[in-house]
Parts: C-alpha cells; structure tokens; sequence
C-alpha cells in the first residue's frame, strides 16, 4: 500500500517549501494552526473546506500538510509496538473470572454480570474496531493521494476535458476499462487523469473540478483491495467527505472536500455511465 | 476481554518495562470490574478504561518518576516558533520505525501519550480530553507541541545517524 503512496509523492513536490520559507511563515502562519485538526478530522465542516481551499492554492502548505500527514502514519505504525504473551492473557481472563461462586452467591453474581458486560461490550468494539480500521485505512490511503495530486505540479498525466480521449488513454495501461460519465449540462468537467497504485496493484485516477474544488475518482480492482470495496457506503476520511461503491468487479471511490450534494450528483453521474 | 491488546501496549509504552505493564493491565481490569457500576452506560467506555489505566500509572511509583522528572513546560503560553525543518528532513517512513519507537521513548510521558492516544489509538480530541482530564483547547496545544518535539528529535538522531 506504501509503495503506490510514495510513488505519487515526487520530492519536486516539496522543494518549493525550502525556497518559500520565509513567505510560509509570513503568510500562512494562520492556515499552519489549523493543519493538525484539519489532518485529524476535527475542523467543522466549513473550516475544514476553506483549508482544503487553501491547500489548493498553496503549495508550501499542501507540501507541509503532506509530511504531516506522513508523520502521522509514521507514529501510527511505531506505536503499534508490543503484543502480550498468551500466558498473561490467560492470567488476567483467570483473574476477572468470578472466584468461590458458589459460596457468594451476591458478590458472585454482579462480577459475572460485569464481566460477561465487559466481554460483551468487547467483543462488539472489538469487530467494529477492525472493521472501521480497516476501513479508514483505505481511505486514508486515498486521501493521501488526493492530497498529494493537489500538491503535485502535475497533477494528471492526460490532460484532456474529453472523456473520448481521457478513456482509451488508459488502455493498456490498466488491466480494466470503465466508462466515463457524460458531464454536459452539469457543474462538473473532467481535468484528466493518470495511473494510480494501491496494494501494488494499477487502477485510474480521475480528476473532476466543480467551481474550484477537485474532485478524485478512483477505480480498482475489487480483487487489488484486501478487504474488498468499502462494505459500507464510505463517509468522510480525515474531513474529506468520501464516496464509495462497486460495480462489475470495479471499487469506485470518490474523495473531495466538496459539499456532500456535489459529490453525490457526481456519483449519480458516474454511476449511470459504469 | 475489551481493548485488551491495546491496553497492552500503551501500557508498555507508559511504563517502559513489559512487567510492569502487566501488572498495569491487570490492576486496571480489576478496577474496571470492581467499579463497573460507576460507568454510564452511553459514556465512552474506551475512554473510561484507559483513563483507569493512566491513573493507575500515575500514581504508581514508575509513574510519579517519569512525571516528577519532568522540568518541560509543557502548556506555556509562549508562541511556537515557526517550525525551521523543511518536510524533506522528515521524510518518516515506516522503515524508520525503529527511530520513530526510540524518539517516543525519549519523549516526555505527556508528549507520549498524547500522541499514542491520537495517532495509535485513534481517539478524538473529545475522547482524549476525556481520558486525560484535561480540557480541549489543551489537548490541541500540547498535541501540536509533541508533534513538534517529535519533529524535533526524529531529526536529531537521523542527524546523528549520519
């Protein structure tokens, strides 16, 4: 999964941060206040567009939003460090397992009831931990492209509003076609696209802009994806607001900071050409 | 047994020793039980757990040292200084993993576990402020100063690595 996100992270991508330093903290010391709560999800919706705006336009700030998020994964997978010995879990389920049960039949019962509770509560945390891990790793995993082709100066390597050559120019290049939506009579336009990597495998990405928000459709391979498509209809990833679903064998994923309603039109849009 | 895997290992990393971190877990399970009642049902119950735990690490002996040692201003109310580093200094892969887990190491604990609690376990800022007592705008600030004194160190020994 790495792999394809360093492929879409080219060094050039940040060299203008070391040039612009000084401008940087000149000028976007209000916007750098706000990157960490905007990379951690928690910048209200409103907030959260107008930063993404920024990011647009700004490439020092893209760039630094960029290393930012890479520390992030980075302490994320560092931190994920030790793992208990079966013997102490064994110890500490023999522990909290009610003792003498028979005799205190009172305090007995309340303990079971707790633990069986915690068990519970556990249990159910447990699989809908996994699973929305899962999930928000993947979509993690496009957010971090979708940044990093706003933060590119190349940002799609077909360059073309015409669906008619944006499609065949992935021929070859890809193991799957797809259709591309017709967008007349809608706010959308089609920028273009170029190859895109997740687990190793090719997929498209393709860039739509509506006003001055991008938007990224990508699709793979329901086999590239380790756990499939987005079981449920994917949300928001770290204040993206994020669609997904599947078709014919094909993961569609779509991630912007648009407003839900322009991303849902696209959907529609994209979803009737599939 | 709830976060059981994961209560593990934010306890080695609070106490830095895997016995103790044991012990940590097992006391919290023993309190969780013992004081279930007093958990409200709807509350965060991740939080509720964790916070036994770091309590019971505070006022443990490992606990009141790495605390005590502590000289770091860690809330002033001093501006930051706008970060010098330049993204490519930083380039953290996962391969540095192991440079990551030692500069958390030196990390002081309240640095550690912030960043543990936002990054690893993936707790809201809400969720932090809960399990750590401590009010939002707090959470945010010292979030921001690990995060940089992490920067910080990270390039120290990737420096010193040569």
């Amino acid at each position: 999964m790495d792999r394809a996100g360093e492929q879409q992270v080219p060094h050039r991508a940040w060299r203008p941060v070391r040039n612009d330093n000084e401008v940087r903290t000149m000028v976007c010391e209000n916007w750098a206040d706000k990157l960490d709560a905007y990379l951690d999800g928690e910048l209200p919706p409103a907030e959260a567009r107008a930063v993404g705006e920024h990011l647009r336009s700004c490439g020092a700030c893209a760039a630094e939003s960029l290393s930012r998020v890479q520390q992030k994964r980075a302490v994320q997978a560092a931190g994920q460090r030790f793992t208990p010995d079966p013997a102490f879990r064994a110890r500490i389920q023999k522990s909290i397992a009610p003792r003498r049960a028979s005799r205190w039949k009172v305090v007995w019962f309340p303990a079971l009831a707790g633990a069986m509770a915690l068990v519970i509560v556990g249990a159910i945390s447990l699989h809908l931990n996994r699973e929305r891990r899962g999930e928000q790793q993947l979509l993690s995993e496009l957010a971090d492209l979708h940044v990093a082709t706003l933060a590119s100066s190349n940002p799609v390597d077909v360059v073309s509003t015409d669906r008619h050559t944006v499609k065949p120019w992935f021929a070859g290049k890809i193991p799957f076609t797809f259709n591309l939506p017709e967008l007349q009579d809608s706010p959308f336009t089609l920028v273009g696209g170029k190859v895109s990597y997740l687990n190793q495998s090719p997929g498209a990405e393709l860039i739509f802009r509506v006003r001055q928000h991008q938007i990224s459709v990508f699709i793979f391979q329901e086999q590239a994806l380790a756990n499939g498509c987005a079981r449920k209809n994917a949300q928001s990833a770290r204040s993206f607001s994020a669609r997904s679903w599947s078709h014919n064998g094909l993961c569609y994923f779509m991630i912007s900071d648009v407003a839900a309603q322009d991303l849902d039109k696209l959907r529609e849009l994209v979803k009737r050409a599939g | 047994m709830p976060h059981f895997e994961r209560l593990y290992n934010f306890a080695c990393w609070l106490t830095q020793d895997r016995h103790e971190a044991e012990d940590l877990v097992q006391e919290t399970y023993a309190k969780a039980l013992k004081g279930f009642s007093s958990f409200q049902p709807g509350t965060n119950f991740r939080a509720w757990i964790y916070k036994i735990l770091r309590n019971t690490f505070l006022t443990s002996r490992t606990g009141l040292k790495a605390t005590s040692n502590v000289p770091l201003d860690l809330e002033g109310d001093d501006v930051l200084p706008p970060a010098k580093e330049t993204p490519e200094s930083i380039l953290l892969q996962r391969s540095d993993s192991q440079l990551v887990q030692q500069a958390l190491e030196r990390l002081p604990v309240a640095y550690r576990e912030v960043l543990l609690l936002c990054e690893v376990e993936e707790m809201s800022y809400q969720e932090i402020s809960t399990t750590l007592a401590i009010p939002m705008g707090t959470v945010m600030s010292r979030l921001s100063r690990a995060r940089r004194a992490l920067r910080t160190l990270v390039q120290e020994m990737q420096g010193s690595r040569g």
